[in-house]
């Protein structure tokens, strides 16, 4: 076993999508994209195992079924397009934030104090993306983390996301639409087109 | 007994003043009138009924016919904490969930307080299982019903938050926690309520009903705490139980929320 696991989806389907096998080896971004509604998101919801699907997800050799689900998707964890928060303070939802982490973010300390009503719906993706980091998982599902971002923000965040991925060696599912993110941040590339799921070639 | 009989020419009278209530309400228009008649009939139809079904219990006092009126009464009550709820577990579970969780509460602690506390003889004698029964029962409907609807209904509300928990690697039990508190609590606090503002703000009807009939009214007193007490610990526990199990029910073997086994509401 090496230091750094890979995520390999092994004919994965779930709803219309037709079964899908590939390997995300450690450290690396697969870019997934696709016309609205063509079922990424459900894609990431099975490999996290929050629907049931056909097929199976590996973390390495660890088997998605043969984990208790929770320990899964602490392992392998999903950060979704539209993040919900259940205390009424920051702080609670990030026991372990990292100082460091909130400042390449554009935070301090103080962020941890305030309420999570008064967020805006970019501080709340931002917090989403660190409190899911903080968690210390061994791979990323990120729906769209940037979406409600503006660019300098997004680069910003896309620039600490790749060195936190290269750093801990997390394989990673990330979801886009704007191919200069995809370009700037994949090594390689799927698009979804009907049912199948398609390599999209690299022009890097 | 120093009760004073009633007639049926006497309930006669007083159903002609709920036929009046009812003709004001057709005048005013709030087209309830209709179904205040049908009402009132089916309590002097389904009173008399039970008051045939007692005297026939009392005369025979048999534990088989005991039990059947027992069981009769609890399906019963399993039928309504089903019909109160908006989205209701499918596949029978909502009424599965709700009776097992009434019948072993209220059964349970009912048994147990004609036979340690009060120790009639024989220990079923109708007269006082049959109405403690019934007390515990309709008060644990009521907290069963209650609990449910709060746990399915806030469950399909905060659906998003519940798998955003999930995802952060909670276990299924922390993430609809605080719901399931929520359901537990307000299935008890009709009762801690009661129980607050009895003797205060209403005089109960168990005890009312006993100094009615002649009894003095520090025994009548007594019997009504006892009977607070075991309907706080029926509903109590009925409460408990049916919340864990209609939690664990929204979840499937993998801890995935499965909201596709609850009903649609109906309108």
């Amino acid at each position: 076993m090496t230091k750094f696991p890979a995520l390999r989806l092994a004919r994965l389907a779930i709803g219309e999508l037709a079964e899908v096998s590939l390997i995300i080896a450690p450290g690396e971004v697969h870019c997934l994209s696709g016309p609205s509604g063509s079922g990424k998101s459900r894609l990431l919801r099975a490999v996290a195992d929050l629907e049931p699907h056909a097929g199976e997800a590996w973390l390495d050799d660890i088997d998605q079924s043969s984990l208790p689900a929770h320990e899964w998707r602490a392992r392998v964890m999903l950060v979704p397009a539209e993040s919900h928060w259940w205390a009424d303070s920051v702080g609670e939802h990030l026991p372990q934030a990292d100082v460091s982490d909130l400042e390449a973010l554009g935070f301090t300390t103080e962020v941890l104090g305030w309420q999570v009503a008064r967020l805006s719906s970019g501080e709340k993706q931002r917090l989403a993306l660190l409190r899911a980091v903080s968690r210390e998982p061994a791979a990323l599902l990120l729906d769209e983390p940037t979406a409600n971002l503006d660019d300098a923000t997004t680069r910003r965040v896309e620039a600490w996301l790749v060195t936190r991925i290269r750093e801990r060696g997390w394989p990673v599912l990330w979801v886009a639409h704007d191919p200069a993110q995809i370009a700037r941040v994949a090594q390689r590339h799927w698009r979804i087109e009907g049912s199948e799921l398609l390599e999209v070639a690299s022009w890097t | 007994m120093d009760v004073i009989a009633l007639a049926w020419w006497q309930l006669a009278l007083a159903a002609l003043m709920v036929v009046a209530l009812a003709g004001c309400t057709a005048a005013l228009r709030l087209g309830m009138g209709r179904s205040l008649l049908i009402a009132a009939a089916r309590t002097v139809i389904q009173l008399a009924l039970i008051g045939l079904v007692l005297e026939a219990l009392f005369a025979a006092e048999r534990l088989l016919w005991v039990a059947l009126m027992a069981l009769f009464m609890l399906l019963i009550a399993g039928r309504e904490v089903m019909a109160r709820q908006k989205r209701r577990l499918l596949g029978g579970w909502a009424f599965g969930i709700g009776t097992v969780a009434m019948f072993l509460s209220s059964f349970t602690v009912t048994v147990l307080t004609l036979t340690v506390i009060i120790g009639p003889e024989p220990w079923f004698r109708p007269q006082y299982a049959i109405p403690l029964l019934g007390m515990m029962l309709g008060n644990t409907m009521t907290g069963v019903a209650l609990a449910l609807d709060r746990l399915t209904d806030t469950t399909w509300r905060q659906r998003a938050v519940i798998e955003n928990r999930l995802m952060l690697g909670q276990r299924w039990q922390e993430a609809v926690g605080d719901i399931r508190r929520e359901a537990m609590r307000s299935g008890l606090m009709p009762m801690i309520n009661a129980m607050a503002a009895a003797g205060v703000v209403s005089l109960p009807g168990m005890m009312t009903g006993q100094i009615l009939a002649g009894s003095p009214p520090a025994l009548a007193v007594k019997y009504q705490i006892l009977v607070m007490f075991t309907i706080t610990l029926g509903t109590g526990f009925g409460t408990l139980a049916a919340v864990a199990a209609g939690s664990r029910r929204l979840f499937d073997g993998r801890q995935r929320l499965r909201l596709d086994r609850l009903a649609a509401p109906r309108q």
